[in-house]
């Protein structure tokens, strides 16, 4: 399971061993016994697919999650952080994926937030203040890179993130010894991912342990020491990833249960013979959209495709890709750069939202009231014909509900994605993109959900599934393309793609 | 980097010019330079010091992102206490002190609501809006208190040497210097900025919100015994309506109501510009329906106009 310690290793001992962690929440086993070994001086990546327990592991580090089982050490001395306070006394702080600064204060007071220098009456010592926040961010950025007055909220993404490891060095202090950072690319361009790096590079060499928690196998390769793969809880795999081929670390985070999860897959949906059966329909079947260079302000950058009627095109690709961006971009939700979209759709085209709570449904009013939402529409409405419209759609998706009247936000998960699919099949729109259509619902949901779409395909939509399960997509859909870095690459039929070469193409 | 620098402009400087720019017009077409006078200066003043030391504790609460609408309620219920106090044979420094403290009393209970059990600013401060001014009128008897004023009265007199005029200058010097040269002032920015990353760097939010709204209601009481000072009795039906002009004082002062951002300085315009407002359209003999839509109409711009500078700097 672990690595065999090398003989240079067990010359230096660890700054942070981490022995048997278990931690279950409910029922469910998260970590299942993890061993993992930290050097000052050095970045290690920690791989694993969603689900994994690399967040729980992460947050038990941080103090903000407690191990049921197993032991810590930091420094040669026990470490059992109760907060995360106490673990960014220990040194020991993290950079959230998502950007946490307070976008109304400048950077300095970003960087000094909770731990502001003052003297009698807690009056602000701003020379200080300043020295603080110049010595921690001269360790993330050259001078002058960031001014020190600039508002967070004015600044781009990659120097906000700057910022914000600039004030995880500071609240650690001087005895900032672990630096966690997770997914710290995922929402940066080429370039700043590379200046970050350099500056991990630094850090590193000033003898700081790194964490870089991550999708991006290219990242690992070019700028982690060591390796850790996590699956299922448990450790897979560890070592240099400069020396072990990308093809087994993909194996590692994947597993060896990847070809009977197929088998299940194809058994449960008889996927494999409707692919068959679509593939001649397809050539002759007229175009629906027609997307031609899409770039929009940030993502995606470059983006072409057509979608037939009768089709699913699937959508790969890591945090952070663009995906989403991509099919607000199509939408015409956000702003472009360039590129046009030619829509041949005369019904039009509709969202499922990845985001059912904040964007997808009104989760405090009814399933009827949810599923009626549309910009066409009556300038009087009958309660009871809403009523019986939404009883129809329970019905026709087999809702598990006690009624037309339910609130949307007391269903479960894959519940509330049928009433999302509800409203768009009521608009009967042409074209369907769907955005993490099985996110946080269960296997037999998902199962009935991914035949729906299939469905749909088959009585003549268009569907645009973008989702994180490469599996699902590789049973789902007639053809795949690979998003990367904001760039998609060219679509082709899901017989030529299996798991493992999405992953590759998407990490590289 | 031009755009970094528009945005660091002072948040007072747009109220300042907007009162500068309509304190001249009236100047300009009052008759007899009437608007001119010292003693028109020194009555605006006086009559802006109820609403500015009110808009001081409402800057608070709005940069935390919240909203106060129980200070008319309560500043008719700190009178009503001076009232019956002085008439109980208190002096007037024991009644002013016990307003105030049952003021902030009031105050910190509403930041615990807010703070702690997590209720709606708005709908906490709406119960206490009503049911402050309930426990006024009970505590009056359902009539105005007269008493002995035992100089109280002399408190904010239309003169330089009133009293009011500079503790009122004095707050909002206190209120300003903690907003922004205090660790204090920095967290109700950081809390009402992006809460979650307050707590995040171990800020404890609720703590920051029950003292900006302690605070805020002991400035209300301040300005309670200001209000008994100009009215010489306790009135239980006073300041209907108050929080409202002091929300618009704070608004035009370049506070947005989603909290982040506020100043005292602009706040304090704010409160100085619908003054000479309603003075400059009683000289000009305007009716009173006028004052109120150029109130309202000078509100919505002064709000645009803000949206819109944020909207083009944000591009």
């Amino acid at each position: 399971m672990t690595e065999p310690p090398s003989a240079v290793r067990s010359a230096v001992p660890a700054l942070l061993t981490v022995h048997g962690i278990e931690k279950a929440f409910g029922p469910v086993a998260v970590l299942k016994g993890v061993d993992l070994e930290l050097h000052g001086g050095e970045a290690h990546a920690l791989l694993g697919e969603n689900g994994a327990g690399k967040s729980t592991l992460m947050r038990i580090l941080l103090g903000i999650e407690h191990a049921d089982r197993g032991t810590m050490k930091l420094g040669g001395a026990a470490y059992a952080p109760r907060g995360p306070g106490e673990a960014r006394r220990a040194g020991v702080v993290m950079v959230p994926q998502e950007r946490t600064l307070c976008a109304h204060l400048d950077v300095v007071e970003n960087i000094v937030l909770g731990i502001e220098p003052a003297g009698p009456l807690g009056i602000l010592r701003r020379d200080e203040a300043l020295a603080l926040a110049k010595h921690s961010l001269a360790l993330v950025a050259g001078e002058g890179r960031i001014p020190l007055e600039a508002r967070a909220g004015a600044m781009s993404v990659a120097d906000q993130q700057l910022v914000e490891i600039a004030r995880a060095l500071a609240q650690g202090g001087k005895s900032a010894r672990v630096l966690i950072l997770d997914e710290p690319t995922a929402s940066l361009g080429k370039e700043d991912a590379d200046r970050l790096f350099e500056r991990v590079k630094a850090l590193k060499e000033s003898g700081l342990a790194i964490v870089l928690v991550t999708h991006f196998l290219g990242d690992v390769r070019a700028h982690a020491d060591r390796y850790t793969v996590l699956r299922d809880g448990k450790v897979q795999g560890a070592g240099d990833p400069k020396v072990v081929p990308a093809e087994r670390i993909v194996h590692e985070m994947l597993g060896r249960e990847l070809e009977s999860v197929r088998g299940e897959a194809d058994a449960v949906k008889g996927a494999a013979g409707y692919r068959g059966e679509q593939a001649e329909g397809v050539a002759a079947s007229e175009t629906l959209l027609d997307v031609r260079t899409l770039a929009g302000i940030r993502k995606p950058r470059e983006a072409s495709f057509v979608l037939k009627r009768g089709e699913i095109l699937g959508i790969a690709g890591l945090v952070g890709s663009g995906r989403t961006e991509l099919l607000r971009a199509i939408l015409g939700l956000d702003r472009l750069k360039s590129g046009v979209v030619v829509k041949q759709a005369p019904r039009g085209i509709g969202l499922l939202s990845e985001d059912r709570g904040g964007e997808g449904l009104m989760l405090n009013r009814s399933i009827a009231e949810n599923i009626e939402l549309s910009p066409r529409g009556p300038l009087f409405v009958d309660p009871r014909a809403v009523r019986a419209e939404g009883a129809r759609w329970i019905g026709e998706l087999a809702v598990k509900a006690s009624g037309p009247d339910q609130r949307v936000g007391d269903l479960s998960g894959g519940n509330q994605q049928k009433v999302q699919i509800a409203r768009l099949l009521r608009e009967d729109f042409d074209v369907l993109l769907v955005d993490e259509p099985t996110r946080g619902i269960d296997v037999a949901s998902k199962a009935q959900v991914l035949e729906l779409l299939r469905d749909l395909a088959r009585k003549g939509k268009g569907i645009v599934l973008v989702s994180s399960q490469l599996d699902e997509l590789v049973s789902t859909c007639d053809r795949i393309a690979v998003l990367r870095h904001g760039e998609l690459g060219p679509a082709r039929p899901a017989a030529e793609w299996d798991e493992q070469k999405l992953l590759l193409e998407a990490a590289s | 980097m031009t755009s970094l620098k528009n945005l660091r402009r002072p948040a007072w400087l747009g109220p300042f010019v907007a009162l500068l720019i309509v304190y001249f017009i009236f100047a300009a077409i009052t008759p007899e330079h009437s608007f001119l006078r010292t003693q028109n200066l020194l009555t605006m003043s006086r009559q802006s010091v109820v609403v500015a030391i009110c808009a001081l504790g409402m800057t608070l609460v709005i940069v935390t992102g919240g909203i106060d609408l129980s200070t008319g309620s309560l500043v008719a219920l700190t009178t009503v206490i001076v009232a019956r106090l002085l008439k109980g044979g208190s002096s007037p420094f024991v009644a002013g002190m016990v307003a105030v403290a049952v003021a902030t009393a009031i105050g910190a209970l509403i930041g615990v609501c807010v703070g702690r059990f997590r209720l709606m600013p708005f709908v906490v401060t709406l119960g206490a809006m009503t049911a402050l001014r309930g426990s006024a009128i009970g505590l009056a008897s359902e009539q105005k208190i007269d008493c002995d004023p035992k100089g109280l009265d002399r408190v904010l007199e239309a003169s330089l040497s009133a009293p009011g005029i500079w503790i009122a200058v004095g707050l909002a010097a206190v209120v300003a210097g903690m907003l922004g040269y205090t660790r204090f002032g920095r967290h109700v920015f950081a809390v009402g900025s992006n809460e979650a990353a307050a707590r995040l760097c171990g800020i404890d939010a609720g703590r920051v919100k029950i003292v900006v709204y302690a605070i805020s209601s002991m400035l209300v009481g301040i300005a309670g015994v200001m209000e008994f000072s100009t009215l010489t009795v306790g009135d239980p039906t006073d300041s209907n309506g108050l929080e409202l002009d002091v929300i618009a004082a704070v608004v035009i002062g370049g506070a947005p109501l989603a909290g982040g951002e506020g100043s005292i300085l602009g706040s304090v315009f704010g409160a100085l510009l619908m003054t000479v407002i309603r003075t400059g359209a009683v000289h000009m003999g305007m009716p009173s329906w006028v004052q109120y839509i150029v109130t309202g109409v000078i509100i919505f711009v002064a709000v645009a106009v803000d949206s819109v500078r944020r909207r083009r700097i944000s591009r």
